[in-house]
Formats: C-alpha cells, sequence, structure tokens
C-alpha cells in the first residue's frame, strides 16, 4: 500500500499559481512547495507541470532546479519527474558512479512489472538518446556485466503459471551451483534472468522445502562476499520479497546519513506510491522503531519535512 | 502443341516450386489413356516399370512430391495473413526447436526487424508459448552462440538520429580486432558491440573498422559464420537476403534452402525488397522476379511475383 496522501479536492492551475508565488522574491518558499507536491500523485503532478508550462511558460523542473539546493532538491527533481523518466535518471545516475551502482539496476528489472521495465527504457532512450542495455554492457565487465545485462534486457513472461517439475530441477541446479560456489554459472544466470517470477518464487519455494535453508541465506556463506554474490542476492531479494529487501536498504541508508542520502531519497520517492506502508511495516518489525521516527531523527530541515511529508505525515 | 509437347509441359509443371495447376487441368480435359500412359513412360522416377513390365507408381514419392509442391502455396499464404509478429515468434521457435542448421533464421529476425517489430514478437511470443524468447533460447540453444543468439533476440536498440560518436566507434571495432580469433562467438565484447550497439553506432563501427584494418568486419569474422551473418543483417541487409534468394532459387536446391524463399519474400515485400532485387540484379545480373518466372509455377509463382512487386 502506498503512504502518499492526496487531497480530495485537485486544482493544477491553483497548484501552478501556488508554486510560481512560493518562487517569487527573495528565496524561495519551500514549505508551500512541500505541501504541494508533497501530496499529489503522479497524474496530478503531470497536470501540474503542465498547467505550470501553459500559464507561465516556464518548466517547473527546471525552475525547482534552481530554486533548491541540496538533498532536498535532489528528492524535489526526483519526485516531480514521471516515474518511468525518473528511474531512467536513477539508472543513469547509478551507472556513472566510479562504482556501478548494481543494486538500483537490479531494483528496476527484478521489482518492476515487465511492462513497467518497457517503459523505463523507452524513458532512458528518449532522455539519454542510447539505450539502457548500451550503457550497462560499457560500463561494466566480466560476470557483473552477463548478469546485469541479462537483467535489463529481459522481457518475462508475465503469467501466474507453475511448472512445478521444472522449479524442482532448477532449485536443484541453483543448490548445485551455490555447494560448488560456482555462482557464476551460465545456468544460474539463464535462470534467474529468463524465468518468469511466478516461476522463481516457485523454485526458491522449492529450494528453501528440500534444503532446509532459504537460497539467500546459503548463498552469502561465512567468507566475505564477492560484489557477484551480492548482487545474486539481491536479485533474488528483490524477485521473492521486495519489501525486506527495501527495508533493508533503508536501514543501511540511515545509517548512512551524513555521507550519501541516495538510497533513503530513491527508496521512499520511488516507493511512495507504491508500497513504502508495507515496507514501513517491516522496517518496523525488524528494527522497532518507525521509519518516520528513524528518518525524523536522522536528518533535518527541508529535505526531512519533505520525507516525512511521502511517508504520509499529515499536513 | 503435340502430344510430346504437352507431356513435356506436364513433366515440368513440378519440377520446379510449386505446380502449374493448369497444365494438369488441361491433362484432364484432353488426354485419352495412351497419353497418360505416355506420360508415365517419361516419368520413370515417379513410374518405374517393374520386372513385369507394369509401370507401377512409386505412390509414396509421387504423394509426397505433390504434396510437397502444393503446399508451397498454402505456406506462402498462411505466412502472408499471419501478423507479422506472430509470424517472427513462430518462425523463431521452429528455428530454436531445429537447431544449429536454422539458427541463421534468428539472426534474420533479431537483426533486420525494428526495435519496436523485433518488441512485437517477444510480445507474440508470450502469447503463443506461454514463455518468453530468452527464456526458450537460452535453456535450448547449446553450443557456442547461445549467449549471442540469446543477447541478440533480447536487444531493444535505440533507434534515434543523435550523432554516432566516432571515437567510441573505433573503440569497439578495435576491441573487435583484438578479439581472440578461436574464440571469436564467446568473445564479450563482440557480444557486447551487436547485441546492445544502436544499428547507426555499428554502421560506423564496421566503417572505422575498414578504414583502420584494409579488410572488412564480415571477412574478419568468416571464422564464425554467425558472426557473419549477424554482422550482414545490421549493415546491409539487403546483400544478405539477395544471397539467400539466390541459393534457395537454384536447381536442385535443398528443400530446407528452398523454404527461405517464401520466408524471405514474405518478410521483406513490405520492409526493403526494393533494395533486394536492386542488390539481386546488380550481383547476379539476372531480375529477381526473371528467376522466380523461370523457377516457380503455377498460382505459387504469380503469388510471389505479386509480393516482389510491391517492391517497385
Amino acid at each position: 500500500m502506498a503512504t502518499l496522501i492526496t487531497p480530495s479536492h485537485f486544482s493544477a492551475i491553483e497548484d501552478a499559481e501556488a508554486l510560481q508565488k512560493a518562487f517569487k522574491g527573495w528565496g524561495t518558499d519551500e514549505k508551500a512547495v512541500i505541501r504541494i507536491l508533497g501530496y499529489r500523485n503522479a497524474v496530478q503532478r503531470k497536470q501540474i507541470r503542465e498547467a505550470y508550462e501553459n500559464v507561465f511558460q516556464e518548466d517547473v523542473v527546471k525552475r525547482l532546479e534552481s530554486e533548491l539546493s541540496g538533498d532536498f532538491e535532489k528528492a524535489v527533481y526526483r519526485w516531480i519527474l514521471d516515474p518511468a523518466d525518473r528511474d531512467a535518471v536513477l539508472a543513469n545516475v547509478a551507472i556513472r558512479k566510479s562504482e556501478c551502482d548494481f543494486k538500483v539496476l537490479i531494483e528496476l528489472s527484478c521489482v518492476l512489472s515487465p511492462e513497467e521495465l518497457l517503459a523505463v527504457k523507452r524513458a532512458y532512450q528518449n532522455r539519454y538518446k542510447r539505450s539502457l542495455e548500451e550503457d550497462v554492457a560499457s560500463h561494466t565487465a566480466g560476470d557483473l556485466r552477463k548478469l546485469l545485462v541479462a537483467l535489463v534486457s529481459a522481457y518475462r513472461y508475465n503469467g501466474e503459471e507453475i511448472n512445478a517439475r521444472l522449479a524442482n530441477s532448477e532449485a536443484d541446479i541453483l543448490h548445485e551451483a551455490i555447494k560448488d560456489k560456482a555462482y557464476n554459472s551460465d545456468e544460474v544466470i539463464r535462470i534467474l534472468t529468463t524465468r518468469s517470477k511466478a516461476q522463481l518464487n516457485a523454485t526458491f519455494n522449492r529450494y528453501r522445502e528440500d534444503h532446509k535453508l532459504s537460497i539467500t541465506k546459503n548463498l552469502l556463506g561465512e567468507s566475505a562476499a564477492s560484489d557477484f554474490q551480492k548482487a545474486l542476492h539481491t536479485t533474488i531479494r528483490c524477485i521473492s520479497d521486495p519489501h525486506k529487501y527495501y527495508a533493508k536498504v533503508l536501514r543501511d541508508g540511515i545509517k548512512r546519513i551524513g555521507t550519501d542520502e541516495d538510497d533513503l531519497t530513491r527508496v521512499i520517492v520511488t516507493r511512495a506510491e507504491k508500497d513504502l506502508k508495507d515496507i514501513k511495516d517491516i522496517y518496523y518489525k525488524k528494527n522497532s522503531v518507525s521509519l518516520d521516527d528513524a528518518v525524523a531523527k536522522e536528518i533535518s530541515g527541508d529535505y526531512k519535512a519533505f520525507l516525512l511529508a511521502l511517508l504520509g505525515k499529515q499536513d | 502443341m503435340t502430344l510430346n509437347d504437352e507431356i513435356q509441359a506436364l513433366t515440368k509443371a513440378f519440377t520446379g516450386l510449386g505446380v502449374d495447376e493448369i497444365s494438369f487441368v488441361t491433362m484432364g480435359r484432353k488426354w485419352k489413356p495412351e497419353e497418360r500412359q505416355s506420360f508415365r513412360k517419361a516419368n520413370p522416377d515417379f513410374f518405374p516399370e517393374d520386372e513385369r513390365h507394369f509401370e507401377r507408381c512409386d505412390l509414396e514419392k509421387y504423394i509426397k512430391r505433390l504434396e510437397q509442391e502444393f503446399m508451397r502455396f498454402k505456406e506462402v499464404i498462411v505466412l502472408w495473413t499471419l501478423h507479422p509478429w506472430e509470424r517472427d515468434a513462430r518462425m523463431a521457435k521452429e528455428a530454436i526447436e531445429n537447431g544449429p542448421e536454422a539458427y541463421a533464421v534468428l539472426v534474420e529476425i533479431a537483426c533486420s526487424r525494428s526495435s519496436e517489430e523485433l518488441l512485437g514478437a517477444r510480445k507474440a511470443y508470450h502469447s503463443l508459448f506461454d514463455q518468453s524468447i530468452e527464456e526458450d533460447a537460452s535453456l535450448n540453444i547449446e553450443g557456442p552462440e547461445r549467449k549471442l543468439l540469446v543477447a541478440l533476440v533480447s536487444a531493444y536498440r535505440y533507434e534515434g538520429s543523435s550523432m554516432v560518436k566516432e571515437d567510441e566507434a573505433k573503440y569497439d571495432a578495435n576491441a573487435i580486432k583484438n578479439a581472440d580469433k578461436n574464440k571469436l562467438l564467446e568473445d564479450d565484447e563482440i557480444v557486447r558491440i551487436l547485441a546492445t550497439r544502436s544499428k547507426r553506432h555499428i554502421h560506423e563501427v564496421y566503417k572505422q573498422y575498414k578504414l583502420n584494418n584494409n579488410k572488412t568486419l564480415d571477412e574478419d569474422l568468416a571464422a564464425a559464420p554467425i558472426l557473419q551473418e549477424t554482422v550482414q543483417c545490421l549493415c546491409s541487409p539487403e546483400k544478405y537476403y539477395a544471397k539467400v534468394l539466390n541459393e534457395s532459387l537454384k536447381d536442385g536446391a535443398d528443400e530446407k534452402i528452398r523454404k527461405a524463399l517464401n520466408r524471405v519474400i514474405v518478410t521483406r515485400a513490405d520492409a526493403d525488397m526494393k533494395n533486394i532485387i536492386d542488390e539481386f540484379q546488380t550481383k547476379y545480373r539476372v531480375a529477381l522476379s526473371e528467376k522466380i518466372k523461370n523457377t516457380a509455377r503455377g498460382s505459387y509463382k504469380d503469388f510471389l511475383l505479386n509480393l516482389v512487386a510491391r517492391g517497385n
């Protein structure tokens, strides 16, 4: 379930005018920006962008970029974009980091539905004049490249049917590979990057039944895991239990506050309209403190107020 | 026409591709028993005389031949009326099932269709076969071509008109040059370039390769024919298709090679048929339509000629 709250009355023109007012004069009325944008869904935000363009002949996104700054600006910028465009931007940012932030690409290709992933790929081509696959391929190498390119290229079958015999045999294949530490085997990559999600979840369930240990626990053994192992682990988590996965990313992200807020912003902005409520529930279960409180404790200012708005704080 | 001419015409009526139905109709109207006997004697292949001098029919062979030749028209009609996405999905499935000799069809589909057409074929694959094409391909294609073919059918290339970067193309050309000649098919860089780059970029890579190496890219990839076919389909599909058509129209061509005639003409009739016709003329010094007139028969021939004419 989403955490975003939207008002019963909505007028794109009124919002556009209110935003204009917030930009006027010395400085910016950030509270007004949060009060409006922090409580609008994707359709409404798009209408606000259009209304602003029509009335003021200006791109409100560019205006926001110049009026706001820091983590607050980054968050609002990502928030106001169309979801597919936003994910394209996030993917590009992740690719161009000095060490590719592969978990972002894995989230994209494994949590989104096949049609949503397609929309992101189209948005990416539109924005960057290159394909997502091309950029992922040329910024990665070796096993990680094999895995990531296959993941972003996939157009998985989205049916619910399961072949139990296949789940059995492929659970065995995965188990053998993990036992032999042959994580990068072609078979592992084939199974994880081409099978439908329903089929994969049946396979993971079968794995746990047969071997008494979940595949993810089995994967990260005692010794330090390689990047590739971590990527496989993330892939499986994103397919089998995205809420738990995101709760963990948030927990780690909050610990890193002061150094890197990208993960915190990304998860909250991308999931607020989807399943942030479910993620919050798991977060609370695992950490005995609500996500809202954890966020409120660690960050401050407009950035904090904006994130809390998206987290469902009543205005 | 004399009887002899008629017998010859009838024999010819199904020694090409398809059946000259009109000749058979004429036979039904005119010929008396002795004339039919002359026909049987003139075709010892289907009517071998046994030790009692009886012209028995090799029924299995005769029927099989007639079926095969009558079927060509049916097949081309079916192919023609299918939605292009379904057509491509079904051809891809068949190619995966038929193994290495059919993999060129996968290359054709993955490389000569537009990004949206290939995507459409992948959607159709979901509907028809309850699985994704990459799922099927990665499981059932064994051997060294697997990596390349799975990557090719999964491609969603950029097709916009932004400027091609010459230095990036040079880099890619070099990467191909430096690949291990004994392991071309499994070279990560070759797969990356051929399966993810836009077609315009690959054209530029081809150009840079030629500038820096005095040999063309497809010449240097001759050790791996499927890589050659990939480059040809991406860079100059009309040359590739003209060659395939020529092979399929040769006398005594293998049945598998003959099937390419339907496939190529139907799938390219509304695409680049004009370019293929021009290339065919340049390379083989005969018009494609002429070659078809001499080799194909009956309604099948007429249908093919109509499709080819769409390219004019």
